[in-house]
């Protein structure tokens, strides 16, 4: 990031960068550093401030079944969510780029979910899921019950990682896309010249030379599934039925806004935290390597 | 290339054609019952043509929703980030690139760590934070003790206070206090080449003059692909809206359609609830699908 | 008086020193070529006149005046970039008057400016034009249009030429004189290209790692190169470097193989040395060499021999007598021709002229060398 050619004034570049400052230090800054001063303290009962606790907060959260009800939860919808976003993505984006002629028509075919906010795509796969007005109603009219995710955690989980793959997919789709697109044209035509026909080049040339671009969609899926998630469980299943979706991000929200556990849901929001810094920290050792590899 | 291989195109067109239907297919439906009466949404089977209900569905569910404000209210938010967030992105990028000053490696990093934590995970401080903006600032006074001193010096006891709940400040703020667009500037401002930046000094131009006459008019494609970005993002936003809006009036589309089925058992109406959905994402789809092109980049610029 | 005056320029980056210490005093109204290899310090020595790069110790002066602490806008300089550095989204009338809007210049005096300059240079059809839909060497016209609209004393160019293709090199060294000759301002132009340099300079400075190695007019610096790197930068083909032997009498060379020559006069150097001729000055005679290959140059024939030791040299030779590839040939060195390098600083020996420091050591350097 070093230039040669740069301008010099003392005052300036403060004025410049000083509305960004300004903002993420209210709105970043102070509040992260307010959820590290809740986590290790106690809002006294009856007024008097807050009380340093140490670890307690933590301690409590990890002796709780419920907290690692919650992670196991997120785990299962941030895994099954980015598994099937990615590989469904993986392989449109291999056929359309097959497609060259047409694969700007394609491209918008396939984009558009990604536009469509979290709430509206809740509700459509809640209609759609809905045991007795959706798709699975003549089931539940032959067997009355076999379709029910507003009792069943299993359905309604896996109704909840559909929708949320539904939409990631696109937004993967992109990127395969513009990986394949930057893959050297002369290598697809030496390796035509070797003799390999479309399938074999997908599998000995593009898929291999796609690593790079399906590590950061992992990641990315990752942290986004656990971040994310909050608008498709709040309007799908509230984490219902018996907690069965209740991702980490919703019982945050629970706890802290409907329980009113301040010094709780910042533990857990730290525990989160530390979550998506590690997976950010792998993206860019990833990305680093993706320059060196390029 | 020379290739024929007729069975994998027709192979290739068939897996195409699948999957852009299996996309489709929930948002159909959705536009199904959307043009369904109470009676033919909740017949089962599912309908899967439509009826001819979806004008009146439409107008029910804007008028339910109370849209007409609602609309303003999420369009306000959205240009709000979106300008806020280009002006403020593209000020900082430019200090951070083009002038040597000893802070910058510091303001760099100072910027880039918020890429690490999204909104979500530190949602509940920050919403301590709407509730008073000036809290950080109250909060600094005090404890280097220059409450005290102002109050002794001049008899005044100095309370910061600024409520952003219920506000349009305390529905857009928050949404730009990331680096997104700060990176998609500098990666841009990376690729001027130096040598421009010399011809202006050379031609007489300061630092202002060269954002004004050059940097910006050359970042049009930069702009437009983080503005489609931003206003889907700010538009599509849920969970902090529906936190700093303690008052139903004030609330977004995507709060306001939460709120269109009951909590509890009751039975939606479906019909509504979709022409609803329909309604409340035709802006940011609208969005993408014309401005497709600045959305790729977009998208593929910022790597989220 | 001298235009430009440089007195002990450094430019420093932590500890790596790019310019050393230049002393140069560039005439007024000459075409100035600053000449040296890429790395040289020849692009920095530019940018400090032009004050895009900061002066690390010494002064600048133009026109008399210290410039070391003065922006780049305020010393009557224009520059002219390698890559133009056109402003892409304006066009070919607008980045001309860029300068003078800067400068709050009123429209219609900037639009009458533009339009003079644009037929001077012949871009008038091209004004309404982006600089993406031009040619190479119309963008070269208008990134010089762009330097002379505010009328300087002084144009620089930064490796002007090097991204044209060769004919249109040729062609804009040509008009690039032109223009100097008609503007009467102080050019100063920085090159890798010798060729470039020998054609267009008045005033002809070459450098190497940071220092001048010579200046002159071109004829001087190409007829009596005062350094073995000045000896090898300039000319092309090359100048034959053949290491060599001073024999105790002062006056008679030994080659590698054992070939004697006599020189003109005695030098003050015995012992090794670096001996030099420019191909052109080789000449038929008797020193025996083998033809190695021959390569056409359509006007004449160079040939590249080998003498019995070892050395190769290049000549050049009529096309209509070219030897054959693995024929043995007769050569001359013409002694009036030769150029003597001390091989280890690289410094020219004078030919003829001993100094006086030297005499006291010359005498047990014979000693241990007659043997």
């Amino acid at each position: 990031m070093e230039r040669r050619a740069t301008f010099r004034s003392p005052l300036l570049p403060w004025l410049l960068v000083l509305p960004q400052l300004l903002i993420i230090f209210v709105f970043f800054y102070w509040p992260t550093g307010e959820a590290f001063h809740w986590a290790f303290t106690l809002e006294q009962p009856w007024g008097g401030g807050r009380q340093w606790v140490g670890w307690q907060n933590f301690q409590e959260i990890f002796g709780s079944a419920a907290y690692w009800s919650s992670v196991r939860t997120s785990l299962t919808y941030a895994f099954g969510t980015s598994a099937l976003a990615i590989l469904i993505a993986l392989l449109l984006a291999l056929f359309i780029d097959r497609e060259v002629r047409a694969s700007r028509g394609w491209r918008v075919a396939l984009i558009w979910p990604y536009a469509i906010a979290a709430p509206a795509i809740g509700m459509i796969f809640r209609f759609v899921f809905d045991p007795r007005a959706g798709v699975f109603s003549t089931l539940n009219a032959l067997w009355p019950g076999a379709w029910d995710p507003a009792l069943n955690g299993t359905h309604a989980m896996l109704m909840l990682i559909l929708a949320g793959a539904w939409q990631l997919v696109a937004y993967n789709f992109v990127f395969f896309l513009a990986g394949l697109q930057s893959i050297p044209r002369p290598l697809i035509e030496a390796a035509a010249m070797d003799g390999a026909g479309p399938l074999r080049r997908m599998r000995d040339i593009q898929v291999p030379l796609l690593a790079p671009t399906f590590f950061f969609l992992v990641v990315i899926n990752l942290t986004d599934s656990f971040t994310n998630s909050f608008g498709l469980v709040d309007i799908m299943t509230a984490g219902g039925p018996a907690r069965a979706t209740e991702i980490m991000v919703y019982k945050i929200y629970a706890d802290g806004f409907k329980g009113l556990d301040y010094s709780g849901a910042a533990a857990q929001s730290i525990v989160l935290m530390g979550l998506v810094i590690l997976l950010t920290v792998i993206q860019f050792r990833f990305v680093e390597r993706k320059m060196h590899y390029r | 290339m020379v290739e024929r291989r007729p069975w994998l195109d027709v192979f290739t067109h068939i897996v195409l054609l699948l999957s852009a239907v299996a996309l489709l297919v929930p948002v159909w439906l959705a536009l199904v019952a959307a043009t369904q009466d109470v009676a033919g949404v909740n017949s089962v089977p599912i309908h899967w043509l439509p009826g001819g209900h979806l004008a009146d569905n439409l107008a029910e569910a804007w008028r339910r929703g109370g849209f007409a404000t609602r609309f303003t209210t999420s369009l306000i938010v959205a240009v709000g980030v979106t300008v806020g967030k280009i002006v403020l992105a593209m000020l900082a990028a430019f200090a951070i690139v083009f002038f040597s000053w000893r802070a910058r490696v510091l303001v760099f990093w100072a910027i880039f760590i918020t890429l690490m934590l999204p909104l979500e995970v530190r949602i509940v401080p920050t919403y301590a934070v709407a509730a008073n903006a000036l809290a950080p600032f109250q909060a600094i006074l005090d404890a280097t003790g220059l409450t005290g001193l102002i109050e002794t010096v001049s008899g005044i006891h100095v309370a910061l206070q600024w409520r952003l709940l219920n506000s349009y400040p305390g529905l857009i703020l928050p949404l730009i206090a990331t680096a997104t667009g700060t990176f998609l500037y500098r990666q841009f401002f990376l690729t001027i080449p130096e040598e421009l930046v010399e011809a202006a000094k050379m031609d007489g131009a300061g630092a202002l003059r060269f954002l004004w006459d050059v940097l910006v008019p050359l970042s049009r494609t930069t702009m437009a692909a983080l503005a489609t970005i931003m206003f889907v993002y700010a538009w599509n936003q849920y969970l902090w809206p529906l936190l700093v809006t303690t008052e139903p009036e004030r609330s977004t589309v995507m709060v306001e359609l939460s709120r269109m089925v009951p909590r509890g058992d009751g039975l939606p109406e479906w019909n509504i609830v979709m022409a609803g959905a329909l309604l409340a994402m035709l802006p940011p789809l609208a969005v993408v699908v014309l401005m497709q092109r600045w959305f790729v980049r977009g998208l593929v610029q910022t790597e989220k | 008086m001298a235009a430009i005056e440089l007195a002990g320029v450094s430019k420093t980056y932590g500890t790596n020193a790019a310019v050393r210490e230049v002393d140069l005093a560039l005439p007024e109204g000459a075409f100035v070529v600053i000449l040296g290899p890429s790395g040289c310090g020849k692009s920095t020595l530019l940018r400090m006149v032009a004050g895009l790069e900061a002066i690390s110790a010494g002064e600048l002066r133009i026109g008399g005046a210290r410039m070391n602490e003065r922006e780049p806008k305020d010393r009557g300089c224009a520059m002219v970039f390698q890559n133009y550095a056109l402003y892409p989204h304006m066009s070919v009338a607008e980045n001309i008057g860029y300068p003078l809007k800067v400068a709050g210049v009123s429209r219609t005096e900037r639009q009458a400016r533009v339009a003079e300059l644009a037929a001077a240079l012949e871009l008038t059809p091209l004004l309404a034009r982006r600089p993406g839909q031009l040619s190479g060497g119309q963008r070269q016209r208008v990134a010089i249009g762009r330097a002379m609209v505010r009328r300087p004393k002084v144009f620089l160019y930064d490796e002007p030429l090097s991204n044209l293709d060769a004919k249109l090199r040729v062609q804009m060294r040509l008009e690039l004189r032109r223009l100097h000759e008609r503007l009467g301002a102080t050019s100063v132009l920085v090159t890798h290209d010798q060729q470039e340099a020998m054609t267009l300079a008045d005033h002809l400075v070459v450098m190497n790692a940071g220092r001048v190695e010579q200046q002159g007019t071109p004829r001087e610096v190409y007829a009596r190169p005062a350094s073995l790197f000045v000896a090898g930068f300039l000319g092309a083909p090359a100048m034959n470097l053949l290491p060599a032997e001073v024999l105790a009498s002062g006056d008679t060379l030994r080659l590698a193989d054992g070939t004697l020559l006599r020189l003109p006069e005695a030098v003050g150097h015995r012992g090794a040395v670096m001996l030099g001729i420019r191909p052109e000055h080789v000449e038929a005679g008797r020193l025996p060499a083998t033809v190695e290959m021959v390569e056409d140059l359509g006007a004449s024939v160079l040939v590249h021999a080998r003498m019995p030791g070892g050395a190769a040299l290049t000549l050049h030779s009529p096309a209509d007598a070219a030897p054959a590839r693995g024929e043995e040939i007769g050569l001359d060195l013409p002694p009036a021709r030769l150029h003597l390098f001390d091989p280890a600083s690289g410094v020219r020996l004078p030919l003829g002229r001993i100094p006086a420091s030297q005499r006291a050591e010359d005498g047990l350097f014979v000693t241990s060398a007659s043997l």
